[in-house]
């Protein structure tokens, strides 16, 4: 039914194929087969437990993905090695806060990739660090130590360290926890602006039911076992002709 | 008499033996105290001196010896921290007791040597001669080469080590690359300040550094000049009053860290 090029316009980012996890006895996730296409929004909502940030872990590669299979951009995990295209925000709780490190040093290690190693920092890389300090309005805080930000700060610091590479799959650990209702509503704001208009896909594990449902709907487009899958596409798939620019004026 | 003992070739080269490992010591130790394994220099000073003992027994070059045991007790310890993951710690006691065990063991199969030891145990850093300085200054080029090549690989590791991982960074080679490091710069800095007091080195001027300092770079820096500040005061001190020099420094280290407290007080208040 499709044209080979509406076909290309929802590339698959990740694809997962019978995958499962245990902890001890406890089976969480139980061969779960799901793939994330270009430019979807997926929102994964489920109780404490439930196997969330395991998965995200195991999409990013950081647990084994047992006997199933993880393909990230189309290449199996073990194999792939663009991970600059792969921003990763875990959750808050991840590092220490007495750490002596300003900002600027924690946006900047965004760039600290496989590709870049052996490099010197030079001086486009401080560019593209100021731009995404602009981006995120923190350039006014970008000397400070990270520990001495308020919650909201820091999220924005670890979100602007995961898009300095401008990458094209955002995986987000509960990006909210523990921040304020309007400061966590700008959050969102600004997510939802990054999915609609720029050429993202983002994958977000959350626990704000209502902000979930306001962007992606009701009901949810899978479930495997306590996780539930929320989908939404940036455009209609109709649409896929229309280009980038006209995406972003819509 | 303070300026012969100063100008003497023993304490020039107890000097430059001491400049060296006062800017390995600290280097290594900021991602040791950033990744809470502090205790990490006290288990393989422990090992080391396990190294020295068997070397004197066998007729090695006993520095040497301790390196090797050094570096071999460092891969234990990952293997160990591996098995048992929630108890990080775990692996750091079992080996220091092995550590411990194997010197003792050493000591009384070689009886006559124990003055010789002794040295390991509490640094004779006057003793320090031009074959040692040879391999304080071949680990030092290598701790400085290494760490220059992955600052912001390191740096990433111990700040937020999956983070490091995401970034497809080769991590268990980094880790691994700074247990080895550690290991080197343990087994040379030992005949400086003496076993018992290793860790001090490793560990003080980092803990001074990050009082003041606001941002990585400028920690890393600031526990360097303080761990040299106290390496040649505490040689200047222990010359000029015929003092253990181990002893002065470590002493002397202790008193920037309450003055650093106190002064940090001050101004807050």
């Amino acid at each position: 039914m499709f044209t080979p090029m509406i076909d290309d316009c929802h590339q698959p980012i990740i694809e997962t194929e019978n995958i499962s996890f245990s902890y001890r006895d406890q089976k969480v996730i139980n061969d779960l087969n799901f793939t994330v296409k270009e430019r979807d929004f997926v929102g994964i909502i489920g109780s404490n437990g439930a196997g969330k940030t395991t998965l995200l872990r195991m999409i990013v590669g950081l647990l084994p993905s047992g006997q199933g299979s993880i393909r990230l951009f189309g290449q199996p995990i073990r194999r792939f090695k663009d991970w600059e295209r792969v921003g990763y925000v875990p959750q808050k709780n991840s590092f220490n806060p007495l750490f002596p490190a300003t900002v600027r040093e924690v946006v900047l290690s965004g760039l600290y990739n496989n590709k870049n190693l052996f490099r010197r920092v030079n001086r486009h890389m401080q560019q593209q660090c100021d731009d995404a300090l602009e981006v995120m309005r923190i350039q006014d805080i970008a000397g400070k130590r990270i520990g001495e930000l308020s919650g909201g700060q820091q999220q924005r610091a670890f979100l602007a360290r995961a898009l300095i590479n401008n990458p094209d799959l955002l995986i987000l650990d509960e990006p909210t926890v523990g921040i304020d209702a309007e400061t966590q509503a700008g959050f969102f704001e600004l997510i939802t602006h990054m999915h609609r208009h720029h050429h993202m896909t983002l994958l977000m594990v959350s626990h704000d039911m209502d902000m979930i449902e306001g962007y992606l709907g009701e009901k949810p487009k899978q479930k495997n076992g306590k996780i539930e899958f929320f989908v939404r596409h940036s455009h209609e798939i109709q649409d896929c002709e229309v280009q980038d620019l006209q995406h972003s004026l819509s | 008499m303070a300026i012969e003992i100063i100008l003497s070739d023993f304490f020039q080269r107890a000097l430059a033996g001491g400049l060296l490992i006062g800017i390995t010591a600290p280097l290594i130790g900021i991602f040791l105290v950033l990744r809470r394994l502090s205790m990490i220099g006290d288990t393989l000073a422990h090992v080391t001196i396990a190294g020295v003992a068997l070397g004197f027994l066998i007729n090695l070059y006993p520095l040497g010896a301790g390196l090797v045991f050094a570096v071999l007790a460092s891969f234990a310890i990952e293997k160990l921290r591996k098995a048992y993951k929630s108890y990080a710690e775990l692996s750091i006691a079992i080996i220091m007791s092995g550590g411990v065990a194997l010197a003792s063991l050493f000591f009384t199969l070689g009886m006559g040597y124990n003055t010789d030891v002794m040295s390991y145990l509490f640094g004779s850093i006057y003793t320090l001669d031009t074959q040692d300085l040879y391999v304080v200054g071949a680990v030092t080029l290598v701790v400085v080469v290494v760490i220059t090549l992955f600052f912001k690989e390191f740096f990433l590791l111990s700040f937020e080590e999956d983070a490091a991982s995401v970034s497809g960074l080769p991590v268990r080679m980094m880790n691994m690359l700074i247990t080895v490091l550690t290991a080197l710069v343990i087994s040379t800095a030992i005949k400086i300040v003496g076993a018992l007091l290793v860790s001090a080195l490793l560990t003080i001027p980092v803990a001074i550094s990050l009082l003041i300092a606001r941002s990585f770079k400028s920690s890393v820096i600031l526990s360097v000049v303080i761990s040299e500040i106290a390496v040649v005061g505490g040689l200047v001190i222990a010359g000029v009053w015929n003092l253990a020099p181990g002893a002065t420094i470590v002493l002397l280290l202790i008193a920037l860290l309450i003055l650093t407290m106190a002064g940090k007080k001050g101004l807050s208040t």
